[in-house]
């Protein structure tokens, strides 16, 4: 199949950026989306161009490093998959596809279509840890869960911090990830002692990244490669307001 | 702060980029407060949204009085300022009821806007191609412009039958007066006008009554379908029952 990109290109944080338009031949339906980029990448070097820089490492779905708004939509309109997962089947021949990096304020563009993530990294930080005794390992099932929270913690620990979910935010929020990783914790009795102020130092460092505030539209949900559920909020702002009695 | 092996790579902005994060390196984080964080302003939006619901349920049952005559709609007006006595003044009681409404009114607004301000800064950059909704929502993406066209519409609604500065009947009419004057046929414009915002704040609550829910925590995953069909249905009662009295006035069933 034949393809016609326009991609985002800008050479670095300082520079303004441009859309640029490719041409790819011969691209097989069965590649991924990165492959596909991976084709005309090879063409640029051979013609002496810049590749176009993106963030990519597992190509299985598991590192959240890929990520890129596809025709309007982040990781593409293909549910439940990230970039790197992505097939060229999905897309009819001729089709013209417009790729753009995530967008957000405090998710700044470092060259094309890579930005820095680690506003995430730092939210992190703030709260979403537990304090464990270091020594040995302890013994299983010392520490009773029930089945249901223990597959409920389960899902939301399987965000794998892509940042899909700002992109797709109209509100720039990163309430999804916050919450999954608070949900993740909380859900779970290791995750107890700092409950309170996990919510509150997470909830605070997410509003000091630059980030905006959620109004429950369900963009994130709907694009999230893992299917945070939007009930993880639910359960990031009675955390918070319990940390805030 | 957590430590970090050599192996890791910086977690701090690379230089030049504009992120300007509170928590770098060993900085103390700045306390930004229930007031001041996101969550916190959410939560005000919730509850005096939700303030405002409870007299709108209110407001519109004492509306169906007019279909019981002009005695009925009067008397119910005037027991509204007695309301309290004698153990209150006249009007005592209501004014304290307009205080809060005003209030929350206030409150939701500054909430709503410095909300929206945020998230414009979140996203200077916009997207090139247009970003398609996923999740297929309607109502939410009105909420911000319908909150101003609802605005509009409460002040022209104080001036038309609270103080009856642009209603025909004026401030010496009775309520009733005011209401048969104000909605009457060759003004329909009016009619319209409330028609729109009536519409307007259907779809504020149809998506805000389980959104309130959501940001107080109060919703989990098998809540939001009756929470969401509730907000449905309590939305198109508001929007018939508050039509319904101008539709009459309009049409004559009420004169
Ligand atoms: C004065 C003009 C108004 C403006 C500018 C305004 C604006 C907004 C905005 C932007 C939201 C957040 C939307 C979201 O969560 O997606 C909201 C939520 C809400 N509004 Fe309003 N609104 C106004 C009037 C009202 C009125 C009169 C009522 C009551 C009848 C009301 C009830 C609510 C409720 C219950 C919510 C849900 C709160 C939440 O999501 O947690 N609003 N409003
Ligand atoms: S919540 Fe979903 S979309 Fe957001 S970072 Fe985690 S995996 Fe990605
Ligand atoms: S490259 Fe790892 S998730 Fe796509």
């Amino acid at each position: 199949m034949n393809l016609t990109l326009k991609v985002w290109r800008q050479n670095g944080p300082q520079d303004k950026g441009r859309m640029v338009t490719y041409r790819v031949e011969d691209v097989s339906p069965d590649m991924s989306f990165l492959e596909m980029l991976d084709v005309l990448n090879e063409r640029l070097i051979l013609e002496g161009d810049d590749p176009i820089a993106f963030d990519h490492d597992c190509r299985e779905g598991i590192c959240g490093m890929c990520g890129m708004v596809i025709n309007g939509v982040a990781h593409g309109e293909q549910v439940a998959t990230t970039t790197c997962q992505l097939h060229m089947r999905h897309f009819e021949d001729n089709a013209v596809i417009t790729i753009e990096p995530w967008r957000a304020a405090p998710f700044p563009v470092v060259k094309d279509l890579v930005v820095d993530r680690s506003a995430f990294d730092r939210i992190i930080q703030a709260g979403g840890f537990i304090s464990v005794p270091a020594g040995s390992a302890p013994d299983a099932h010392s520490v009773p869960v029930k089945k249901v929270d223990a597959d409920a913690a389960f899902d939301a620990a399987t965000c794998i911090g892509c940042g899909a979910c700002v992109a797709a935010c109209p509100n720039g929020s990163a309430s999804l990830f916050t919450a999954a990783k608070i949900t993740h914790l909380s859900l779970l009795p290791q995750g107890q002692p700092e409950r309170d102020s996990r919510a509150k130092a997470m909830v605070e460092q997410m509003d000091a990244e630059g980030f905006g505030g959620c109004t429950n539209t369900g963009e994130c949900t709907a694009v999230c490669p893992k299917g945070i559920p939007l009930d993880t909020i639910a359960q990031m702002n009675r955390d918070y307001l319990r940390s805030s009695k | 702060m957590i430590e970090r092996g050599t192996s890791t790579a910086p977690v701090d902005p690379p230089a030049g980029t504009p992120a300007k994060p509170v928590t770098t390196g060993t900085t103390r984080r700045k306390s930004v407060g229930f007031l001041g964080s996101s969550n916190g302003r959410k939560a005000v939006m919730a509850v005096t949204g939700a303030v405002l619901v409870l007299f709108l349920v209110g407001h519109m049952t004492g509306n169906l009085k007019a279909f019981f005559g002009a005695a009925s709609f009067n008397e119910y007006a005037n027991f509204l300022r007695t309301m309290g006595e004698p153990l209150l003044p006249y009007r005592v009681a209501l004014t304290l009821v307009e205080v809060v409404l005003g209030a929350c009114i206030v409150l939701h607004m500054w909430s709503a806007v410095s909300l929206a301000r945020r998230a414009g800064k979140a996203r200077p950059v916009k997207y090139a191609a247009k970003r398609k909704s996923q999740a297929g929502g309607y109502a939410v993406h009105t909420m911000r412009y319908g909150g101003v066209v609802i605005l509009l519409f409460v002040i022209y609604h104080l001036l038309d039958l609270t103080f009856g500065t642009v209603n025909p009947a004026g401030w010496d009419g009775t309520p009733y007066e005011r209401l048969v004057a104000g909605f009457a046929p060759e003004r329909w414009w009016v009619t319209l006008f409330y028609a729109v915002a009536v519409v307007m704040v259907g779809l504020h609550l149809r998506h805000g009554l389980w959104s309130a829910f959501q940001t107080l925590g109060l919703a989990s995953g098998r809540s939001y379908r009756p929470l969401k069909g509730a907000a449905a249905a309590i939305s198109a009662v508001l929007v018939l029952g508050f039509l319904v009295v101008p539709v009459a006035v309009m049409s004559g069933v009420i004169k």
